[in-house]
């Protein structure tokens, strides 16, 4: 039995002279005070990486840096599977009883501390060195790959994926935290700028500073109750170009062990909490995780299904799209928010109804997948 | 194991291995076959014919040398000897198109830039 006991999250956009060590310390700050915890308490560490100041024991560093001696630590990386990933070890950390409190940490001046173009170059890096990079594909060009066989196969128009990011840009507007508050329109998006077909610049996630961390802990600490029901992960290709069919991506494996090792079903989940680093990368997984039909999630955010008030309300911060995304932080906001919602300390972004939640995260091309199911005990 | 030379080292040609055990093809070139683990495979030369399984023309791109050449269209084709490739392919191409390949200089290097078959 595991439970998440305290969260922590800063606001996204630009932290101008903050380190990523700076934002790292300032989220697990929040996270052990949430958590009712003292530094001392926390015996196990997992972190993420930052492109900006990479390190080959970036966990260590942590640790030093912050006056925490702990049992266990190390760095995890798979793209943006990341904190998923880590809150999975962590779960089976302490299900095992290796450890009684892991923190885990992300946090990266990834716009700050580097030029746009350096982060594009860095991600980009995900391609094969031989066959991929050479031919100058950004992130954004793997996606727009998929996007457009997605498209071709599912009949999803540019549209329809405008409206995820209207969604999330509406969900921010109520986050004093999120990088983007001005409302954006299916209009805005499809005359936005094009970035690599058919994606185009508001379809895309930012670049931004931030931190997030949580507490993974064996017993309770505080009034919360959020217990780690089940998880699963699913990787079957690192590399677009070596990706299977559409029908046959890793979300629908992960999600589908996840399910067996929790015994939840998707229609006992009331929020979800899912990947969106471009909008077609959102409308793919809500697909393929059984939150909407195929070719059908387009329909579903425009009948209000997602929304704050809908039946499954959906990354209720603003999400990668208009939170942000400073890389291994990006995704942990999703689980800092989905906890918010299920202690109800979401303020005006509360929702009715957040016992049972789905987090799902996706790391490279769609490429790594971890999915995992929350309960409110 | 020298690697033979193809578009990643400078020549015009698009080569895959084919492996003697199990019959698989695989593109990304390696010592051995990913699906069976056999060491005993053929390098073989592709005929450059395939069609478009995606497309995404880029607008933004982040370095100098890939910026003079936007926009270019990266493609994924399935080749006719069975695996899928990336490449650059003409601004027209849609999916399912047939297409064949020519070679382009890119950003100081050569890549295979397909063409839609008449």
């Amino acid at each position: 039995m595991t439970y998440i006991t305290g969260v922590g999250l800063t606001s996204y956009g630009k932290h101008e002279r903050l380190t990523s060590l700076d934002l790292m310390s300032k989220a697990a700050e929040l996270a052990i005070a949430d958590a009712g915890l003292k530094r001392a308490e926390i015996d196990g560490i997992l972190c993420g990486y930052s492109t900006v100041s990479p390190h080959i024991m970036l966990a260590t560093v942590f640790a030093e840096h912050f006056g925490i001696r702990p049992s266990y630590a190390h760095a995890v990386q798979v793209g943006g599977a990341t904190g998923l990933a880590m809150t999975m070890l962590a779960h089976h950390l302490v299900d095992a009883g290796v450890v009684k409190n892991v923190l885990v940490v992300g946090g990266e001046n990834r716009l700050t501390g580097q030029s746009r173009d350096a982060s594009i170059v860095a991600l980009a890096q995900v391609g094969h060195p031989d066959y991929e990079v050479p031919l100058g594909p950004t992130i954004p060009a793997y996606y727009g790959l998929v996007a457009s066989r997605y498209m071709h196969e599912y009949g999803v128009t540019e549209a329809d994926l405008a409206e995820f990011a209207v969604l999330m840009r509406k969900h921010a507007l109520s986050h004093p935290g999120a990088q983007f508050h001005k409302p954006i329109t299916v209009a805005d998006v499809l005359a936005s700028k094009p970035v690599a077909s058919p994606l185009k610049l508001l379809d895309c996630c930012p670049v931004s500073d931030g931190g997030a961390a949580f507490v993974v802990s064996r017993e309770p600490t505080n009034a919360a109750r959020v217990k780690i029901r089940g998880c699963a992960q699913a990787h079957t290709h690192q590399h677009v170009t070596a990706a299977p069919a559409l029908s046959e991506l890793g979300a629908e494996i992960s999600i589908a062990k996840a399910k067996a090792a929790s015994g939840v079903a998707i229609s006992d989940v009331r929020y979800a909490a899912v990947y969106d680093s471009f909008t077609i990368t959102l409308a793919m997984l809500l697909e393929d995780l059984g939150l909407a039909k195929r070719g059908e999630a387009a329909a579903r955010v425009r009948s209000g299904y997602f929304s704050r008030h809908g039946e499954m309300p959906l990354n209720t911060h603003g999400g990668l799209l208009s939170y942000g995304h400073c890389g291994v932080g990006g995704a942990m906001a999703h689980l800092v928010e989905a906890h918010l919602q299920m202690t109800e300390r979401a303020g005006q972004r509360q929702v009715r109804d957040a016992s049972v939640v789905l987090l799902h995260g996706d790391g490279g091309v769609l490429s790594s997948h971890v999915s995992m199911f929350l309960e409110r005990v | 194991m020298a690697k033979p030379a193809d578009w990643t080292n400078g020549e015009e040609a698009i080569l895959y291995q084919s492996c003697a055990s199990c019959g698989k093809v695989q593109y990304f070139r390696r010592g051995f076959c990913a699906v069976c683990g056999s060491t005993e495979f053929a390098e073989k030369r592709a005929s450059g014919k395939g069609t478009v399984y995606a497309t995404s023309v880029v607008m933004r791109a982040a370095t100098a040398e890939t910026r003079a050449h936007v926009p270019y269209n990266i493609v994924l084709v399935d080749a006719d000897e069975g695996f899928r490739m990336m490449a650059h392919g003409a601004g027209d191409l849609a999916i399912g198109d047939r297409v064949s390949a020519r070679f382009a200089a890119f950003a100081g290097q050569l890549v295979p830039f397909f063409e839609r078959l008449a």
